[in-house]
């Protein structure tokens, strides 16, 4: 076996030097000669046919060189944006969308024109000069309203606005119910947020008519994804279609589909002749980058009198805007995939119902579904805790499948492949001093002051995904994750692989597995990723599953890579393979440790003449890698919070977050995603809101100046522990942590509140948890 | 976001900027700190037709105590009214007031002159200029601050007009300014300031209309033998705020009474 | 009309004539092809874009090049000096101060203003001096250590850790 001493390691990222010097290439820091600006003129309206575009002001303005509207675009683009339309088994009403609106437009912010012009503000100043003529049709911002029966219509050429209503039963939930001594019910909202990468999104495109070669640099999660979906759409062939995508400023699930600006810019490169460039104003990502969450959640909870779980019924009602997302159902299944949690429940209920609103889409943002899922079912327990007055940590931990359960499967026929619950709880109780908090929670109590202790106790879904699952869901789409390891003939090692980091530190973790697993210098190892023109196909970065599905996929490229080498080595030192031993990266014969040859030496042998008799020369190997199932990590956070009495202010004073995402490569980047997934969550839970005008459909929350994000004074200093509960899926007990604090986080912040503020008979508090709406719901309590 | 295009010309002097001002006509504007000009044009909410910089006019920046009076020039800098000895000295409330405009960013640039004149609803400083009765000093003329902030973002400036100076009093007594928000770089939701001088309090709050608001009544009350917590609850009495997505106008008026007692109890 | 603007950035001589509303940020990005300074919103909340004017930091999305006329601009490509990292610099790297990077240079600039102000600043003097400056992915925490690491290096005493900010909203 290998040395493993990368592995687990608190290695500095290799991907930051270029970074924090200013020498990060994002896609605006790259330019083409002859190179064009795109401004998109995007709709003011929510909902309006477009009766008349006149470009001839604009066309006239100083540099402008093209203007381009959908008819123009209807020649060189076919189809429309994919949607993940299996997902919807009762499929209902899912409209096709073209980039670029033509006869009507159904969001604000919807592109209607393009203008080129030779440069950015001249672009800019031309777009202003586009004049559209609309006539108003009756906005649907209402989801909930929007999906009665003779409601407006968000497409006037719709059926209604159903686009999907599929049921998800899992036991006999009646019986379940008939068993309870109490029954809780609630509504929860899962309020829209902005992604809000900090890098909004840039394309650049250049085409070239010779060989029909199209080069797009797009900043996405998933390049190759992209590759397939303007290979549908433009006409050419994947394989001249080259998509880079270098360093990437954030994407949080925002950036892993195709959007209308990559065909724009593709299009518009291949229509004007010249290359194009199209930079995102943060004003049109708050308007035109998909937005996360959007849901309602009415909850009924079955427990019975000691505190157990018995059945949990959720609907789904989910807010898609105009579009379907390309992921926008994913989110809603998985949301009730996970709703049971980490919880032994005998039975489950769940519906979704998809709406179509005139609003931007709905996609998936860091957790895509668990979130919301861990979010309903911590609070369905707080509920239960509170309605039988006991304490919400004992509650869980009478609910929890114990360590010998697992795998433990959940009332849907998810299989939880391992776990600990009780640990990572225990662990973190243990840290926040959970006892004597609750002592000092009711001496403040006599002094009416409102300190609130939130427990999050959640299971989430990782590593998407084994095509056994997902294939009913993805539309028979392996959603594999691939690698090519290839040791050069001086020993240093190349790995191209179809992930593509954003922020995650792939370079450092990825070289460390690699490392320890060829037993070659780290330094020696380059990670390629983002360009497909030198990566193997992949679906990308998200969902938790780099590390669990790309990553084993880089472990199992690199024992091919070993075996191959043992076979040269044993030629190499004249012994028999199985005599052969692979340590410390040198191959010797067992019990003579001196007869060695390195990793290097093979490498370079195996690019010499005599190899073995029918052996080809080179050292690499290729996987597909396809999981057998999912990860499953785990955690409790503990959130205590005290809210001022008169103001409704929350003050965060501690956070405690125990998670356990099977064994780790590299601690540091870990933590990292747990600081920054809960300060995401926190945002969510007290500070964030998409909030569009009920009569217009324009969106209020235009700018960085009416939407906030935390700031480094909103934040907390974060506590962080870990447990360490191997994956038996694969071969490094790795499970993935990208969404861990994300999905932990908004439940521990609420209930926290909820528990501050329970002493006035309040029992649910919705996000965001402002000042404003607590002193109301303070107001109203204390009358 | 990228502002649309616009003449641009510095003054060296105040009457090079008035002559500047009349030569560009009524769109023009005259670029100090641009903290709160550069974002609007960045929107196109803004469209000046010129802007005249008077960043170079030196003799604007400048803090000056002036016997009872603390003379504060247009072009100073809120970094600089934060640090000054004789602010904390004389007027420290306007020193702490300064440190909490913006971030680190916004008070290198952001100044006294700009913000008066832009007489934002969520300003800091047009609340303290109105409850110390403060002027301001024009190239044309002092204006009481009371006479001077007629309506959101409309103050009694002529179109030449450029404010040179803001004048305030000395008071070094018990003083605090709150100001509530969600994020500690946020403008105020609502704020309250608190400022003990000749023996009486004065009370001032931001953003709970399109102006500055003295709160008379709270003071008034405090004069009378008011407990603070008594006093406070005339904070929003005759209020009418607006909502926004932050605050109801309910929530707004309740603040400005909480805010208004904590401050005057908080006041050192 | 175009208007002259002369500049020393990171130690250079630039001259330009530019269109009075070019902002400082493109210039520095597309005039002189200092990408390293980055744009993150429309309207001065962000940060991504500070770096030095005559050794303030500022907001380059928010003043125009023309402003910039005779002033000493540094930038986060001026950091490093004869292949070393500034302080600042290694402490970010050190800490995990940065995941995607894209904040990261306006974190460094506005770090370097506030060691420059207050060499040994507490908990709290961090978190106020960095507040005009947003991240989205490290939640701050290491950011924070990043800024102590580095004042510690640069010479100021050992960084104290402080009450927490509570007294903010009062």
């Amino acid at each position: 076996m290998a040395v493993t001493t990368m592995i687990g390691a608190r290695i500095h990222r290799r991907e930051d030097p270029k970074l924090v010097t200013g020498h990060g290439s994002y896609v605006d820091d790259l330019r083409q000669v002859g190179m064009l600006y795109m401004s998109v003129v995007r709709s003011a309206q929510a909902h309006a046919r477009i009766k008349s575009i006149d470009i001839t002001d604009a066309g006239k303005a100083p540099g402008v060189v093209a203007i381009y509207t959908a008819r123009d675009f209807k020649t060189m683009i076919s189809g429309g944006l994919p949607v993940t339309e299996s997902l919807i088994a009762d499929k209902k009403y899912v409209p096709n969308q073209f980039p670029i609106a033509e006869t009507e437009v159904v969001y604000f912010g919807e592109p209607v024109a393009v203008v080129l012009a030779s440069e950015r503000y001249q672009a800019a100043d031309a777009a202003e000069q586009v004049q559209v003529d609309y006539e108003p049709l009756p906005v649907v911002v209402d989801f909930e309203k929007a999906m009665q029966k003779g409601s407006d219509k968000a497409h006037s050429d719709g059926p209604d606005n159903i686009a999907w209503d599929v049921k998800f039963p899992g036991g006999d939930i009646e019986a379940a119910f008939k068993e309870a001594d109490v029954v809780v019910k609630e509504r929860i909202l899962q309020q829209r947020v902005f992604p809000l990468s900090m890098e909004p999104r840039v394309v650049m495109a250049n085409y070239v008519p010779f060989g029909n070669q199209l080069t797009l640099w797009t900043s996405t999660q998933v390049p190759h994804f992209v590759r397939i979906f303007l290979c549908f759409g433009l006409g050419i062939p994947e394989s001249q279609i080259r998509v880079i995508s270098p360093d990437v400023g954030g994407g949080f699930g925002s950036k892993l589909r195709p959007y209308p600006e990559e065909y724009l810019a593709a299009a518009a490169s291949k229509l004007s002749g010249s290359p194009v460039k199209w930079v995102e104003t943060r004003t049109e990502n708050l308007q035109a980058t998909t937005h996360g969450r959007g849901h309602i959640f009415d909850i009924e909870v079955a427990a019975k009198r000691d505190g157990t779980l018995l059945g949990l019924k959720v609907t789904n009602l989910s807010d898609n805007g105009a579009y379907v997302g390309v992921f926008g159902a994913l989110q809603s299944a998985l949301s009730l995939f996970l709703a049971p949690g980490c919880y032994k429940w005998k039975a489950f209920d769940g519906r979704t119902v998809g709406i179509l609103s005139n609003k931007m889409s709905t996609d998936p943002y860091r957790g895509a579904g668990r979130p919301e899922a861990a979010h309903l079912v911590e609070r369905a327990v707080d509920l239960v805790a509170h309605e039988l007055k006991m304490d919400p940590a004992d509650v869980r931990r009478k609910n929890f499948p114990t360590e010998k359960e697992f795998p433990f499967t959940n009332p849907l026929g998810m299989v939880y492949d391992s776990g600990n619950y009780a640990k990572t709880l225990d662990k973190a109780m243990q840290i926040v001093g959970y006892q004597e908090l609750r002592r000092r929670q009711a001496e403040l109590r006599k002094q009416g002051r409102y300190l609130g202790i939130g427990l999050s106790t959640y299971v989430e879904i990782c590593g998407v995904g084994p095509s056994a699952a997902t294939d009913h869901v993805s539309g028979s789409i392996s959603l594999v994750e691939s690698s090519i390891v290839r040791v050069h003939p001086t020993g240093s090692v190349t790995v191209a692989v179809g992930t593509h980091s954003h922020g995650q530190g792939h370079d450092t973790t990825f070289s460390q597995i690699v490392a320890d697993t060829l037993g070659v210098p780290y330094e020696s190892v380059q990670i390629n990723h983002g360009d497909t023109s030198d990566t193997p196909f992949g679906y990308g970065t998200y969902g938790s599953r780099s590390l669990p599905v790309g990553g084993i996929s880089i472990y199992k490229s690199c024992q091919k890579v070993v075996d191959k080498a043992k076979k040269i080595a044993a030629h190499m030192l004249e012994a028999a393979e199985a005599d052969v031993v692979f340590d410390q990266g040198r191959f010797h014969v067992k019990g003579s440790p001196d007869r060695a040859k390195t990793m290097g030496e093979v490498a370079f042998r195996a690019h010499q003449t005599g190899l073995p008799d029918g052996m080809e020369e080179g050292l690499e190997a290729v996987t597909y890698f396809d999981p057998p199932n999912f990860t499953w990590p785990f955690g409790a956070h503990i959130c205590v919070v005290e809210v001022d009495p008169e103001t409704g202010a929350v003050d965060i004073q501690k956070y405690v977050a125990v998670d356990d995402c099977g064994n780790v490569i590299n601690p540091m980047i870990v933590d990292g995603q747990i600081h920054g997934g809960v300060a995401q969550a926190i945002g969510q839970a007290l500070f964030e809101e998409v909030v569009y005008a009920e009569d217009t459909g324009q969106l209020r929350t235009g700018t960085l100046l009416d939407y906030s994000i935390p700031g480094i004074g909103e934040i907390p200093d974060l506590e962080l522990d870990r447990t360490i509960t191997p994956s038996p899926t694969n071969d490094l007990g790795v499970k993935g942590v990208g969404e861990a604090g994300t999905i932990a986080a908004s439940a521990a912040v609420i209930n926290a509140v909820v528990d501050a503020l329970s002493p006035l008979g309040i029992k649910h508090v919705d996000m965001p948890a402002s000042p404003d709406r607590l002193w109301k719901m303070m107001q109203e309590a204390r009358k | 976001m990228i502002p649309a295009a616009f003449e641009y010309a510095r003054a060296s002097s105040v009457e090079e900027a008035s002559k500047l001002l009349n030569k560009f006509g009524e769109d023009a504007k005259v670029l100090a700190g641009g903290h709160s000009l550069i974002p609007l044009m960045r929107l196109r909410l803004a469209q000046p037709t010129a802007l005249i910089d008077i960043n170079g006019i030196k003799e604007l920046d400048h803090i000056k105590e002036d016997g009872h009076k603390l003379r504060i020039g247009a072009l100073t800098r809120h970094v600089t009214i934060q640090n000054s000895s004789v602010v904390k000295d004389k007027l420290p409330l306007l020193a702490e007031i300064a440190g909490e405009v913006g971030d680190n960013q916004v008070r290198n640039m952001g100044t006294m002159g700009g913000v008066i004149a832009h007489a934002d609803a969520a300003g800091d400083y047009p609340t303290l200029a109105l409850m110390l009765d403060a002027e301001i000093v024009t190239n044309q003329r002092t204006i009481q601050a009371k006479d001077f902030f007629k309506d959101l973002f409309t103050t009694s400036l002529g179109p030449d007009e450029i404010v040179t100076e803001v004048v305030f009093p000395v008071a070094n007594g018990p003083h605090k300014y709150i100001k509530f928000r969600r994020r500690l770089f946020d403008w105020a939701i609502v704020g309250v300031a608190a400022q003990k001088m000749n023996g009486d309090w004065r009370i001032g709050l931001t953003n709970v209309g399109p102006t500055p608001v003295r709160a008379k009544a709270v003071e008034d009350a405090l004069k009378k033998g008011a407990k603070p917590e008594e006093a406070a609850q005339h904070a929003s009495d005759g209020l009418n705020p607006a909502g926004d997505l932050r605050a109801s106008p309910e929530y707004k008026k309740h603040l400005a009474r909480v805010l208004t007692k904590r401050a005057i109890q908080q006041s050192t | 009309m175009k208007h002259k603007v002369a500049t020393t950035v990171n130690g250079r001589r630039h001259e330009h004539e530019v269109e009075p509303r070019l902002l400082l940020v493109h210039y520095l990005r597309d005039n002189l092809g200092l990408t390293g300074t980055h744009i993150g919103c429309d309207t001065s909340q962000c940060g991504a874009c500070t770096i030095l004017v005559d050794g303030q930091a500022v907001k380059s999305c928010t003043m125009f090049a023309v402003q910039a006329e005779g002033k000493s601009l540094t930038t986060i490509e001026g950091m490093a000096k004869d292949g070393e990292l500034h302080p600042i610099q290694q402490a970010f790297w050190d800490e995990h101060g940065l995941q995607c990077g894209y904040c990261t240079p306006g974190f460094i600039m506005a770090a370097s203003y506030l060691l420059s102000q207050n060499p040994n600043p507490t908990e709290d003097e961090i978190r106020k001096g960095l507040e005009g400056n947003l991240c989205r992915c490290t939640g701050y925490v290491n950011i924070i250590k990043a800024v102590q690491t580095a004042a510690k290096t640069m010479g100021g005493a050992e960084a104290k850790p402080s009450e927490r900010a509570a007294a903010r909203r009062s």
